[in-house]
Order: structure tokens, then sequence, then C-alpha cells
């Protein structure tokens, strides 16, 4: 068996580590004049000068969004809550196996960006919207922001947030009414996939109407994850309605 | 440049040296003897990947089958902005970047050099290069016309760039930014294809993947569906076409849509310059038809699908006659007809908004099409019309990434960026069909048909964000094999030769940037260039590997690949690799048949002597050993059990002997 585990960034970085630390000695000017010496503990030193720097500049990144990207984030979550919802509903609804797993897909996808929302509201000091759901009931609260950002907000507020009240959430593009839910979590089988497809293509239209909304407010996605983010919720939901509106022609 | 810590340096490089001793010390004595199929290879169990403690630059590393060369850091400007893709030119790397790029001069790949960090901020920055034009993709809403680092704070600006940067890069040191291409949707990555019979141009597919621009920012871009705006940005590619002559006159020459007829076959007429193009060809004599709902030039590559179908049909062979050019007029309507119905294109269905990436493979005339749910297979015969062949859709709703073919263009291997590389999708919980490549094979009439999939095995953590990413073929003759970049994943070597069965011999990996919480990180790209493979680390700067021999690739393997050399090497435009003659390739053919036993020992010993005698002469002698050896294996049928590896080695043998 041939295969080594060990430790061996730093010394390679040591190549560049004499270079490099001028060029940030240039840069920022901050720094006392380094020993330059060639020994092993100031190219290490380096290193955590440019590890320090990265983790800077990370805060910064994070510090150049709008409001526009603070509401996109939150109200993003009561919508991807409400997809996940919906696609709870699949196995025990008796859904075809190919709805259960584009489902599944569904879940997993959105539970992931609903925590990368979340982080990037909370990095940025902003309440968080915390998912609580039952059955088919959606339920969000707002965990105080700090203003201390990089830092996990404190738990707070437990209390309904009153932007976040479920009126509001209807309000979303493509957010199903708790009738249409009730409708939905009452088929079943073939009737219950044709629903599903149906609302989802509509749920996924208004999650990339939100991301068109977003990119049109002057300054906003501008912040590096929120950019990725929309992006990346934009084109993987418009995929996702393609395949759907070819899975209900084909019903 | 000087380094002052070259001692420390060559320490370095020593040990690392012992570590490859080792390694290949203990393998020849495995394997000396007996060259075993790469399916019954031990692995490393556990697997050493899962577990590794976090750091930026001093995370716990995994490595196998792989030696680390070098690992240089970004510059100061470039710290904490991500690295993107890669793309070669003789000796240098370009390394994009959010921040602009980056020249490398890798020419000891010990010690990369720095040559220039170009600081002209735009999402993702990827890539391309020829002669002595360098192609940046710009997509975010950050970049800017002028480069400017300070962003563009409103959503409709004279001063936003969103499309493709062009910089002439003569001197290297000093790039010039020439000209700028403005589209609609911006650029997410784009494709350089250099059109075999065009030395005065060459064009550029860019592929956008975020929200089309307001047309009061850039005249023309609409977002409405093409039913109710025909000149919708939505459902097209852009080809951009470059006069070498004039770069700076760069311009976009077509918006195909290639997706037509996946969506319902539009009805609208022909717009002025359509038509134009349509009666142009016309009068050149090419075939011009009714295809998935308009008029259109039917691509060379289809024309000559058909001729040899009139052929074959009327019993003859070889080249087609004028008379079949004539009944290929006729049957012009029935042929396509036939071609869409056998994909199954007769139902109307909707089709993809747009491509992620486009890998063109212009040797084979064909493109790989990453577009949303499809795979395309695209023919670029016609470089401003391209046209698709085949899709498909994938059963567990992979959103397709990038494309590469094997080298014979008998194989397409797509990924699925499932969560857009910033998500964890290589946990426990996640299933191995999902974010992983898919590999089909292409039948000879151009349809697909799925094989297997194929994800980097060991489970990684919720901090790390992994998925299928960008990678290319290295080129060991006779088999498919490819590297591939998995973000915090590392990076793996594969073999897919069996499409249905690909196995993983070679990774690198390291723990997560952070332990707490998920940072984007990890390899973007890693590309095979000479001999190396060159890795762009997002946040880690660039590392540069070497495949050790093993028990999956021989020394002679190896040495073969390395007498493989390109003058350059852009990701998304994959080169038909070929071999020199050497007796390292007849070495690599006949290792080869010892793996997968496609030769018996005696005969194996007999071809290994043969070489080393051969080798040990020269002139005549050497070139009369070679000539019975070619001989001797065309001429037993049994000599060899495998035909095709049969036919490569005595050729290389002839070749050898200096008879062609």
């Amino acid at each position: 068996m041939i295969y080594h585990r060990l430790m061996i960034t730093i010394p390679l970085l040591l190549a560049t580590g004499f270079f490099i630390s001028i060029v940030i000695l240039a840069c920022s000017g901050t720094q006392a004049a380094t020993d330059h010496t060639d020994d092993r503990h100031s190219a290490v030193h380096e290193m955590s000068e440019l590890e320090a720097l990265y983790w800077e500049r990370i805060r910064e990144s994070r510090m150049n969004f709008v409001q526009a990207d603070v509401d996109f984030m939150t109200d993003m979550i009561a919508h991807h809550a409400q997809a996940l919802i919906m696609s709870r509903l699949a196995p025990e609804n008796d859904a075809s196996r190919t709805i259960q797993t584009l489902a599944a897909r569904i879940i997993n996808a959105q539970d992931g960006e609903i925590q990368t929302m979340q982080k990037w509201l909370s990095d940025r000091g902003q309440p968080v919207p915390v998912v609580h759901i039952e059955g088919l009931n959606l339920m969000i609260h707002m965990e105080n922001g700090d203003q201390d950002h990089g830092h996990h907000a404190q738990h707070g507020n437990h209390g309904m947030h009153g932007r976040h009240d479920m009126s509001h959430h209807h309000d979303m593009p493509g957010m199903l009414t708790q009738e249409q839910l009730e409708e939905l979590a009452a088929a079943a089988g073939r009737e219950f996939d044709r629903k599903f497809l149906e609302f989802m293509i509509e749920h996924h239209l208004g999650a990339v109407i939100m991301v068109q909304e977003l990119f049109a407010v002057d300054g906003a996605a501008l912040d590096r994850e929120a950019f990725e983010l929309a992006s990346g919720i934009k084109a993987e939901q418009v995929t996702e309605i393609e395949r759907m509106r070819l899975m209900l022609d084909e019903m | 440049m000087k380094y002052p810590i070259q001692g420390f340096l060559a320490a370095i490089v020593v040990t690392f040296g012992i570590y490859g001793c080792t390694a290949t010390e203990s393998l020849q004595q495995s394997s000396v003897n007996s060259i075993i199929p790469i399916t019954e290879v031990e692995r490393p169990n556990p697997d050493p990947r899962v577990g590794l403690g976090a750091g930026l630059f001093d995370a716990e590393e995994a490595i196998w089958n792989l030696r680390l060369v070098s690992t240089t850091p970004p510059p100061a400007d470039f710290i904490g902005s991500w690295g993107t893709d890669l793309a070669f030119k003789d000796n240098y790397a370009i390394q994009g970047n959010y921040n602009g790029f980056i020249v490398w001069d890798i020419s000891d790949p010990a010690n990369p050099e720095l040559v220039i960090d170009y600081l002209c901020p735009a999402s993702q920055s990827d890539v391309s290069v020829y002669g002595d034009l360098l192609f940046v993709s710009g997509e975010g809403l950050e970049g800017r016309l002028d480069c400017g680092t300070q962003g563009v704070r409103t959503a409709v600006s004279e001063e936003r760039l969103r499309g493709i940067r062009i910089f002439d890069i003569s001197d290297i040191r000093n790039p010039e930014y020439i000209a700028n291409v403005q589209t609609c949707r911006g650029s997410h990555t784009h494709s350089v294809l250099v059109d075999p019979n065009d030395d005065e141009n060459i064009y550029v597919y860019v592929s956008g993947s975020a929200p089309v621009r307001p047309e009061e920012e850039l005249p023309g871009c609409s977002a409405a569906f093409p039913d109710e705006d025909p000149d919708s940005a939505l459902f097209r590619i852009e080809v951009i076409k470059v006069p070498l002559a004039n770069p700076e006159l760069a311009a976009i020459a077509n918006s195909p849509r290639i997706f037509d007829g996946l969506d319902a076959p539009p009805t609208r007429g022909l717009s002025p310059a359509e038509q134009a193009v349509v009666d142009r060809a016309r009068e050149e004599g090419r075939f011009v038809a009714e295809m998935m709902g308009r008029e259109r030039v039917i691509p060379d590559g289809m024309v000559r699908q058909f001729l040899s179908q009139i052929v074959r049909e009327r019993g003859g062979s070889g080249m087609p006659t004028a008379a079949d050019s004539i009944a290929l007029k006729e049957r012009l309507p029935e042929l396509i007809d036939n071609m869409l119905q056998v994909r199954g294109r007769g139902a109307e269905a909707h089709g993809p908004n747009q491509c992620h990436d486009i890998t063109l493979y212009p040797e084979i005339g064909l493109a790989g099409g990453a577009c949303e749910g499809y795979g395309l297979l695209i023919d670029i015969s016609d470089p401003v019309n391209p046209v698709r062949i085949d899709a498909v859709a994938d059963s567990n709703f992979a959103y397709w990434h990038s494309a590469t073919f094997n080298n014979d263009g008998t194989t397409v291997l797509f990924t699925d960026e499932w969560g857009g590389g910033t998500q964890a999708k290589c946990r426990d919980i996640d299933p191995y069909e999902w974010g992983a490549n898919a590999i089909y094979t292409i039948n000879e009439d151009g349809s697909m048909e799925f094989q297997s999939y194929f994800k980097m095995p060991a489970v990684q953590t919720e901090t790390e964000n992994c998925v299928a990413h960008n990678g290319s073929l290295i080129p060991i003759p006779g088999r498919d094999i490819m590297v591939q970049s998995w973000y915090q994943g590392g990076i793996n070597v594969f073999d897919f030769t069996d499409p249905k069965n690909p196995v993983e011999i070679a990774f690198h990996d390291r723990g997560p940037i952070s332990a707490d919480r998920l940072e984007v990180s990890g390899s973007w790209s890693i590309y095979w260039y000479n001999g190396y493979l060159v890795n762009s680390e997002m946040s880690r700067g660039l590392d540069i590997f070497e495949l050790l021999p093993s028990d999956f690739i021989t020394q002679n393997e190896l040495d073969a690949a390395n007498t493989v050399r390109l003058d350059y090497f852009n990701p998304q435009g994959q080169p038909k690799f070929s071999w020199p003659p050497s007796f390292a390739l007849a070495r690599s053919y006949t290792d080869q048949l010892e793996r997968n036993r496609e030769a018996s020992a005696h005969n194996l010993e007999l071809i290994r002597s043969s070489l080393a005698n051969a080798e040990r002469t020269s002139g005549t002698e050497r070139n009369r050993i070679l000539s019975e050896l070619a001989v001797q294996i065309e001429n037993g049928s049994d000599f060899i059990n495998n035909s095709t590896r049969a036919a490569l080695l005595s050729d290389v043998l002839r070749k050898l002997a200096g008879e062609t």
C-alpha cells in the first residue's frame, strides 16, 4: 500500500515565502520589518501573515451588501422551507419513484441552501430566520443578529417576527396557499405526482423571479456569496423546471 | 528569481525524493513480475482522506500514487479572492481569479515563478489562450470595463463589463487589454474553437447562466421567452468571431439556438440576417432544409453522415458520387425526419435555457454541451452554426456542468455540479449518483448511451464544499484516464477505459479550510499539461503534482504519456493526443497486454526481450528485430488476443523500424 498522510504544506510554501513576504510588506506597509533570515520560523511567520490577510479579506468581502440582499436571503429561506414541506409529502403520498427521487434531491439541495443563507445573514449581523416545520405548517422565528460580524447570532427574540408571519410569505412569487398545500397533501399516487409537478414548477418559477428582482436592485448581488447563491438557485431551479415540465408532458 | 531559502527548499525536495523512492521501490517489488487488472489492485483502507485536520495553509493532507511537487500561495492582492480556471501557453500557466488573472512560469515545476498578477476583477474570470490572445470571462455584476476594483454600484451602468475581455499577451509580462465583447448574460465560461478550415478567424462560444442584463444597460437584451420575443437572450449561446489580424474587431457572429427542437419548435420566420446566411449557402450549393421549425443550413458533418448512408443503401462503398448528392437533395427532409425520430425528438418538449460549459473537440467535429438538465452532443463542423445531434437527460436530475471526451471520441463524461460548487455534497448522506460524473458512450449514429456514474468516494465533512468539477485527460496511450477537481474533496485520477467500471487510481486531499464552518474553497480545476498535473486551488494558490508509477500505471505508460507535448491548452477545447513512436510506447502496450491478460507470459517475455535487444542495437539490426516482431504479432492470430492493441503495437514497431 503506497500512500502518505502527512503535513507538508508549510515546508513547500517556503519555496515562495520570501517573495510573498516582500509583496505583503509593499502592499500593507503596516508590518514591522521582518527578520529576513532564511530560517524556517520566518517562513512559517510569512504563512501566518498570509493566513491573517486571508481571514481579513474574507471578513471584508462580507461587508459589501445592501438591504435587498438581506431581504432576498430572509425571504428565500421561507420560500425554500415551503419546498421542503411539499417534498416531504412525496414518500407517504405514494409518489412515483421518479417524483420521489426529484423530491429527495430538492430536499437535499434546498436544505443545504437554507443553511447557507442563514450563515450569510448571521455573518453580516442580520436577524436569522429559523425554520420550524410541523406537518403542513411553517413557522419561522427570527434570531436577532448581533452587530459583531462574523460570529453566530445570539439566541434572542424567539417570538414571531412581524414581517415574517405567514401572510407575508404568501406574498412571495410562487408560494402556495395553505389550501393548495392541503390539496397536495390530500392527493396520492398519480394525482399527487401531477399536482406536485404543477405546484413545484410554479414554486420554482417564483424563486427565479425573486432572483431576477434581486439583480434589478442597485448595488445588490455584488456580494460574492450572494451572487453565487442567487445565480446558483436560478440556474438549478430553471433546470428543474424544464425537467418537471418534461415529466408533466410525459404523464 | 533567486530565493534566499534555497537551502531549505533543497531539503524539502530531498525529503520528497525519499518518499517518492519508497513508493517506487515497494511498487517494483509488488509488480515487477506481474501487472494485475486494475479492478484487482488493493486500495488504501480505511480511506486516508476521511477525517483530515483543518487549516488554510496547514491542513492535514492525504496523498496516494501522486507526488506534490510544489504548492505556491497566491500573490497578496489575490489572497482571499477565489482562484478559478487554468489555461496554458508554452511554459506558462494562466490562472483565472475573481480579482483578475495570474500568470505563472512553470518551467521549473518545483518553483513556479510569478510572472504577473493582473488586477481586473470579474467573476469567474475563466481563461483561454490562442496565439498571442488571452480571453477572460466576466459574469458577475462587479466587473468594470476599465478593470477598476471599485465595482459597479448601480443595476444599470455604462461602466459594467459582462462578457469577454480580450488581452494581447505577445509580451506576457505586460498584457495589453485590447477589446471587450459584451453579452446579454455575461460569460460564465467560454470555449475557444479553432476551425481547421479557417486560418483567419477563431471562434469563442460563450455560455452564461446568470440573469439577463437589462435592455437599458445593453441594448437588445431581452429575457422574454422566444415565442414572445424572437431575439430573446434565453435558449441560446453566443458565438464570437475573432479576426486574428484584427482581434479588436471581435464581435458576436451568431446566437444559435442549439436547444430548439427540444423545446416546442418556434413558428417564427427567419430574421433578415439568418435569411441572408441561408440564401448565401444555397447560392454556394450547400444543403439547406427545413429542420426543427425553420430553414437551416445543414452542417457538413450531418451531410457526410447522410451521404454515407445513401452510399450504404445502394450497396456501394467509398466516396459518394454526384448522383448520391442529387439523391440527398431529394431525400433530405425524409432523412432529417428519420434522424430526429430515431433520437426521440418527435414529441414536443422544453429545452434547456443555456449551457454551463461547452467542450469543443474540433478534430472529431464534435462538442459536448453541458446544458442544465441536458448533456448535448453538438456538430461543430460549421463553427458559426453548431447543430445538436443528440441530447440526454439524467434520471437523477443532474445539473450538467462540463463535458470531457475520451481521446477516441467514443465516450463522453458529463459532470453534475450539484449545488453550484458551494455546497457540501460528498457527505455520507449524499447519494453517489448526485454531484457525480455520468459516463456515456457515443454510438455510431451519434446517440449517447448511459454507462455509469463516478464520484470521488471518500466521505467529506459538512464544512467542505464538494462536487464534481473540472478536469482533463492524461495522455496514457491506449487508456482513458482523467484527473479531476472535487473542490474541497481534493483531486483524483481515475481510469474509465471501461466506461461501465471507472476505477480511482490516485488522489490528493486536504482537510477543510475551517472545521467550524463551510468556507467555499478547494480545487477548481486540475489539468494535465506536459507531464504535470496543475491544480488551481481557490484559496491556497497553485499546486503541481506528478503521477507516480503504481499498480495501476507503469513507468512505461508514464514515460509514453510524457512524450506528448502541447504548445497550449484550453480546458474547454480538447486536443487530440497522438503519441510519437517510442520504446516507451511499445512497452506501454505490452504492459497493457499483461494487465488485461491479452497475451501469454511466454509471448510477453518474447516481446519484451525483442524490445530490449532492439534498443541495445541500432541501425539495420534494430530495424530487423523490430520488423520481425511486428510480423510475428501480425501473423500469429493467437499471439495477442486483442486485435486493436496488437495493431497499435505492431504500428509502433514498424514506425520505430523506420518503415513508415
